[in-house]
């Protein structure tokens, strides 16, 4: 079974980031970028399908500039075993995405597909359960486990109320949740062999794919900042002032 | 294409979630900018003590209800077929879910399935199509305009009031469910039982972080939320340490809150889970450590040993 891993370059997660000065979006240039953790958790998890011998082949694609190349290369030092970009002059919405992701999949025919389940940067969390519904596939969201059984996938999610496990039919869509995996680090020697292993690139256009935006960013701007208040000396102290001054005991 | 806004119920089939009442408010706001009537869709199975307190809210012009075995978990692969259905009757101007792992987890496939784009977890709404959402673990707000005839829209429940649940006598109309597709089923789940109220509706929350040092410290927390009737969260720090079970996450990536008082204990201020409860009326910050970032949000800090600090307020409390 192929696994198909969708991932995207975001800025680190570290990284405090700023509102540009015209309110158009935030500063990304010269700012640290990195794999979407998310994404990093999907690439670790289609590993060890492959390591426990349930995938034959971990195929990783990224959507974007020439620049997300990095992350590609990344996910091949970690055990990927061929890469994919389509290439964007930026990042398109998640329905365009997906649709990209569908024509890969058409293409490729993974049995199962691992994604993020969210990007830390647009924060939209909706490409994979687009995939699923184009590629017509059951989809496993917010997972925290993950196990094969023969052609099925029983995937335990994390919900609002606690834990939840479903079965599907393979083939299916997966994204992760934070406590699936945690992932490994590349080596210095996988690092320099996934220098040979192939990457391939494609466009929109070679995949018949319209990815024409169908929203407009107004406007991007910095939420009020909460000023620090008052340290208080004592329990009893902090219970006078809440109860008291802020009125909320 | 009409303009009513079809907004799809959070439910367990025996009771309506807060979550939807908050969601509802939304469209209440996007009917004062010219939208349609508001209809409630309520999909599951025996959920006739739901549809009864949905027909009694007074913003619902219509209740829609599905009613069928394949429905009863609300697995996204059956609800999708049935919204999608009701979507290309053509009425529709809008399909509202709240931003609930359940919502997030339906709209965008109904999303795809319709093709249209998804405007996430917006926290206002300028115009009819236009609204504000967090990006960036809310460290920027953006405006965005959907261009899309219909708008699928998941909302931030904490950044809407509750509509009023009692007044009104909205008539209720049964569907037929869409066949089931079968390639998903329901196996199990594991939810947590507690007393304590829920944490995206309690008016106070206590949460502990890696501070606690271990889950059995956790009760600490919970004797002071019993004496003021407060929801017990936790950091990511402390889920992934495995202190407590991952529903009780405040955070970006876990519950995003906003109550009225709450309270971090042993607990450093990490982007992520500022995310999670900035907006909360009133934080106060308990940590040994007088330097975490914490105590930049907090309207009242307090520096000191969390294992001292608790039982204290606790008594304080009684």
């Amino acid at each position: 079974m192929k696994v198909l891993v969708a991932i995207k370059r975001v800025v680190d997660a570290n990284v405090k980031v700023r509102v540009k000065a015209d309110n158009s979006a935030v500063e990304l240039a010269n700012i640290k970028m990195a794999i979407n953790p998310f994404c990093e958790i999907a690439i670790e998890e289609a590993i060890r399908l492959k390591e426990k011998g349930h995938a034959s082949e971990v195929l990783v694609v990224s959507i974007g500039p020439d620049t997300c190349q990095e992350q590609l290369r990344t996910a091949l030092a970690l055990g990927a075993d061929r890469a994919l970009q389509i290439k964007t002059e930026d990042s398109p919405e998640p329905l365009a995405i997906a649709k990209l992701l569908k024509a890969v999949v058409d293409q490729e025919q993974p049995g199962l597909v691992i994604l993020g389940k969210q990007s830390i940067d647009g924060d939209n969390n909706q490409t994979g359960q687009m995939l699923a519904a184009l590629a017509n596939m059951p989809q496993g969201t917010f997972a925290s486990n993950v196990e094969i059984e023969g052609d099925s996938l029983q995937v335990t999610r994390e919900i609002d109320g606690g834990l939840q496990k479903v079965s599907l039919k393979m083939p299916a869509v997966v994204t992760t949740d934070l406590r699936l995996n945690e992932p490994r680090y590349a080596s210095l020697p996988n690092i320099m062999k996934a220098k040979r292993k192939p990457l391939e690139t494609q466009t929109p256009e070679d995949l018949g794919i319209d990815i024409s935006p169908r929203q407009t960013v107004l406007e991007v701007t910095t939420p009020p900042e909460r000023a620090a208040g008052v340290k208080v000396g004592s329990v009893s102290e902090l219970v006078e002032k809440l109860k008291n001054e802020a009125g909320v005991l | 294409m009409g303009n009513a806004i079809l907004v799809v119920a959070e439910h367990d089939n025996s009771q309506l979630k807060g979550a939807t009442l908050n969601t509802l408010q939304a469209a209440v706001e996007l009917k004062a900018q010219g939208a349609g009537a508001i209809e409630l869709l309520i999909a599951g199975q025996g959920s006739n003590a739901v549809v009864e307190q949905a027909a009694a809210l007074p913003d619902v012009d219509r209740v829609l209800v599905a009613d069928a075995d394949n429905l009863a978990h609300q697995l996204p692969e059956e609800v999708s077929s049935l919204v999608v259905n009701l979507l290309e009757g053509g009425d529709y101007g809008y399909l509202l879910a709240p931003a609930t792992t359940n919502g997030k987890n339906l709209a965008p496939r109904v999303a795809a399935l319709m093709d249209v784009a998804q405007v996430s977890d917006i926290t206002e709404v300028v115009s009819a199509d236009t609204f504000i959402r967090p990006i960036y673990a809310g460290n920027a707000l953006a405006k965005v305009q959907s261009h899309d005839a219909l708008k699928v829209v998941t909302v931030r429940t904490t950044a809407f009031a509750a509509v009023a649940e009692t007044g009104g006598a909205a008539e209720a109309t049964n569907l037929d469910a869409p066949a089931a597709l079968g390639v998903s089923s329901f196996v199990g789940e594991e939810l947590s039982v507690s007393e304590r109220p829920e944490l995206t509706s309690a008016r106070i929350i206590i949460s502990g972080g890696r501070g606690m040092q271990s889950g059995d410290n956790f009760p600490l927390l919970e004797a002071v939320a019993d004496k003021v009737g407060a929801a017990v969260g936790a950091s990511r720090a402390a889920v992934d340490s495995g202190f407590v079970s991952n529903d009780m996450q405040v955070g970006q990536t876990g519950k995003i809150v906003a109550p009225d008082l709450y309270i971090a204990v042993g607990i450093s201020g990490a982007i992520q889970h500022l995310a999670g409860m900035k907006d909360s009326k009133v934080i106060v910050a308990i940590n040994n450590d007088e330097e975490a970032p914490i105590f930049n949000v907090a309207d009242f800090g307090l520096v000191a040993d969390l294992f001292e600090a608790l039982p204290e307020l606790e008594k304080e409390l009684s």
